[in-house]
C-alpha cells in the first residue's frame, strides 16, 4: 500500500518534470527568433561573420546602435510615429466611445440597420479599398495644394495628415465599446438626468469615467496597431522625412541587405514600446483577448 | 373630450419630445464615424468596383467592361498567385491551430511559474510584421544564420530557405505561425478555461482516460472558439503582405507572390490601377466566401451550448 502510494506521487512528480521540460523545449523554440536579435544587435561584426555560430557576445558592443542610428535617421522615425499614433489613439477613442455609446444606449430611427452596415464596414478587409483610398488621399480637397475639386496638387500624399485622417478611427472600437456600453445599468443615467445632466454631460461625465478599462484596452490595440502599420505608409509615404518607424525600417533593410547587426540593433530599438506597453498593460490586453478576440 | 385631450397632451408631449431629443443626440454621436465610414469604406468600395471596369492608369480611364477580370482568368501568373495565396494560407492555418491547441492546453496548468511561459509564448506577437521578416531573414541568412548551423550540427546540409523556389513560401509561413500562435493561444486558453470543470470531474468518476476527456469534452466545447479562429486566421492568411515584402518582394521566381502583394505590385509599381482593383475583389470574393461559409455552417457545425 505504502509502495503504491509512494509510486504514485513518483508518477505525478514525473509528470510536473515532463511538462516543465516541455514548456522550457517550447519557449526556447519560440524565444529564439527573439533571443537573435537581441545577443546579435550587441554583437561584433567579426562574432556576426565569423563563419561560426557565436550565441552570446563576448561583450556588450554598441557600435550597431551606432551605426544604425547614424546611418538612418530612426530618432526621427520614432518621433513622426509617436506623433501619429497618439492623435489616432486620441481620435479613435472619442470617436469609437460617442458612436458606441449611441448604439448601445440611445435608441434612434434606423439604429439597427446603421449598425448592420458599420459590422460589413467592420469586416471589409483594408487591402480591397487600398487603391481607392490612395485616389482620395491623393485628390482630397483643398490638401497639399488642391482646389476645391481636389486637382492641381499632392493632396495627403506626403502629410501626416495623409496618415492620422484615412487612420482617424477603428471601426472595431465602435463595436467593441458598444458591447461594453450596453453591460451599464440604466440608473446612472436616470440620476444623472434627474440632476438636470445634458445627454452629452451624461456621455462625458457619468459613462466615460466608468469605462475608463474597455478604453484603455482599444486605446492600447490602437497605439500598438498604429506603430505595427505598414502598408498604408508605404503607399502614401515618399518623403523620408515624414516616414514611420516599419517604413523606415523596411527601407534600411534595403539599403543594408546583410549588414545584420545593425539592422538588429534598429529591430531590437523598435521592438521596446510594444514590449513596454505590453508589461505595463498586460492586464487589459488578455482581458481584450478573452472578451472579444480583438487583434492589435 | 376636448378637456380630456388637454389633460393629456403636455405630458404626453413632454414625452415625445424627450424620446426625440435623445433620438436627435444619438444620430448626432454617431454622424462623425458615419461620415469617416463613408468617406474611407464606402466611397473607395463604390469606386474601387467601378475601376475594376476601367483601364484607369493615372493618365486615361476608359471603360473595358469585363476586360480586367477575364484578363485575371487568362494569365498564367495570376492563377499561380491565387494558388500562392491558397497554399499560404492553408499551410498558415493548419500550423497555426494546431499549435496554437496544443500551446493552449500546455499553459493551461495550475503550475508555478506558467504565467511566464504564457509571457514568453505571447512575446513573437509583440513584435511587428517588418520586424519579424528582417530577424527571420537573419534566422535563414545561408551563411551566418542560426537554422542552418543548427540543420549542420545534426548533419543536415544548409538550405537556401527563402532564396529556394520550393522552400520559399513555407519559410515565410513559418514566420507567420511563429508570429501568431502566441495570440491564439491566449484564445483558445480563454476558450479552455470556460469549459465547466464539473463536466472533467465526472468523466473522471466515470473512469474517462485524458484522451477520451480530449475527445468528448474538451474538444466539442472547444468548437465555437476553434470556429472563431478558424474564420480569423483565414481572413488574415489572405492578407499576408508585410514579410513578404520585407523577406522576398515576391521572389524567387513569383513563388512567394501572393494576392496582396500582386494588387501592391500593379498598382503602385506599374500603375495599372484598374487592374489592380479587379484584382481587389477577387480578393474580395475569396473573403467573402469565408465570411458565408461562416454565417452558413456557424450553427450546423458549432456547439453553442455552454
Amino acid at each position: 500500500m505504502k509502495n503504491q502510494l509512494s509510486s504514485r506521487f513518483l508518477s505525478v512528480q514525473a509528470r510536473k518534470i515532463a511538462i516543465y521540460v516541455l514548456l522550457i523545449v517550447v519557449a526556447i523554440q519560440l524565444g529564439l527568433p527573439f533571443f537573435y536579435m537581441v545577443s546579435t544587435a550587441f554583437k561584433s561584426r567579426e562574432e556576426i561573420f565569423s563563419g561560426d555560430m557565436v550565441w552570446f557576445p563576448s561583450s556588450l558592443h554598441l557600435d550597431n546602435f551606432i551605426t544604425a542610428f547614424n546611418s538612418a535617421p530612426f530618432g526621427r522615425y520614432i518621433l513622426n510615429t509617436i506623433f501619429v499614433a497618439v492623435v489616432i489613439t486620441l481620435t479613435t477613442l472619442f470617436l469609437c466611445a460617442m458612436a458606441g455609446y449611441a448604439f448601445g444606449r440611445i435608441s434612434f430611427p434606423g439604429r439597427e440597420v446603421l449598425f448592420v452596415m458599420l459590422i460589413l464596414a467592420m469586416s471589409l478587409p483594408g487591402e480591397v479599398t487600398l487603391i481607392p483610398r490612395f485616389l482620395i488621399a491623393k485628390n482630397f480637397p483643398l490638401a497639399g495644394g488642391n482646389d476645391i475639386f481636389g486637382r492641381g496638387g499632392i493632396g495627403l500624399i506626403d502629410s501626416y495628415g495623409g496618415l492620422i485622417l484615412p487612420n482617424l478611427m477603428r471601426i472595431y472600437g465602435v463595436f467593441l465599446l458598444r458591447q461594453f456600453f450596453r453591460t451599464l445599468p440604466n440608473e446612472l443615467e436616470d440620476a444623472a438626468r434627474i440632476d438636470g445632466a445634458s445627454e452629452f454631460g451624461i456621455f462625458w461625465r457619468v459613462m466615460m469615467p466608468l469605462s475608463k478599462t474597455a478604453l484603455i484596452t482599444l486605446g492600447i490595440f490602437t497605439f500598438t496597431a498604429q506603430w505595427d502599420e505598414f502598408i498604408w505608409p508605404l503607399v502614401i509615404l515618399n518623403d523620408s522625412n515624414k516616414f514611420v518607424v516599419q517604413l523606415g525600417l523596411s527601407v534600411f533593410y534595403s539599403e543594408h541587405q546583410v549588414d545584420w547587426g545593425p539592422l538588429m540593433a534598429a529591430s531590437t530599438i523598435i521592438s521596446l514600446p510594444a514590449i513596454f506597453i505590453f508589461i505595463f498593460g498586460q492586464k487589459y490586453i488578455v482581458k481584450g483577448i478573452a472578451t472579444t478576440g480583438l487583434k492589435g | 373630450m376636448a378637456a380630456l385631450i388637454q389633460k393629456l397632451t403636455p405630458k404626453k408631449r413632454w414625452r415625445m419630445t424627450l424620446r426625440t431629443r435623445r433620438a436627435m443626440w444619438g444620430y448626432i454621436f454617431i454622424i462623425p464615424a458615419m461620415i469617416y465610414i463613408i468617406v474611407w469604406v464606402i466611397l473607395p468600395l463604390i469606386f474601387a468596383f467601378g475601376l475594376s471596369f476601367t483601364n484607369y492608369d493615372t493618365a486615361t480611364a476608359d471603360f473595358v467592361g469585363l476586360n480586367n477580370y477575364l484578363e485575371i482568368l487568362r494569365q498564367p501568373d495570376t492563377l499561380d498567385v491565387i494558388k500562392n495565396t491558397l497554399r499560404f494560407g492553408l499551410e498558415l492555418i493548419a500550423l497555426n491551430m494546431a499549435i496554437s491547441l496544443f500551446l493552449a492546453i500546455l499553459v493551461d496548468q495550475k503550475l508555478r511559474g506558467i504565467t511566464f511561459f504564457r509571457t514568453v509564448y505571447y512575446l513573437p506577437v509583440l513584435t511587428s510584421l517588418v520586424v519579424a521578416g528582417i530577424v527571420w531573414s537573419a534566422l535563414y541568412d545561408y551563411r551566418t544564420g542560426p537554422i542552418n548551423s543548427i540543420l549542420n550540427f545534426f548533419g543536415i546540409a544548409s538550405q537556401q530557405w527563402l532564396h529556394d523556389s520550393s522552400l520559399a513560401l513555407t519559410s515565410v509561413v513559418f514566420v507567420r505561425v511563429w508570429k501568431g500562435v502566441g495570440f491564439n493561444m491566449m484564445v483558445f486558453l480563454a476558450g479552455l478555461q470556460a469549459i465547466p470543470t464539473e463536466l472533467y470531474e465526472a468523466a473522471s468518476i466515470d473512469g474517462a482516460r485524458a484522451w477520451e476527456k480530449f475527445r468528448y469534452i474538451t474538444f466539442p466545447m472547444l468548437m465555437p472558439t476553434t470556429f472563431y479562429i478558424f474564420v480569423m486566421a483565414s481572413i488574415s492568411a489572405f492578407q499576408v503582405f508585410g514579410e513578404i515584402f520585407v523577406m522576398t518582394k515576391g521572389g524567387p521566381a513569383g513563388a512567394t507572390k501572393t494576392l496582396i502583394f500582386l494588387i501592391w505590385e500593379q498598382a503602385f509599381q506599374y500603375s495599372n490601377l484598374g487592374y489592380a482593383s479587379a484584382l481587389a475583389f477577387i480578393l474580395l470574393l475569396l473573403v467573402g466566401a469565408i465570411a458565408i461559409f461562416n454565417l452558413v455552417y456557424v450553427n450546423r457545425f458549432v456547439n453553442y451550448d455552454r
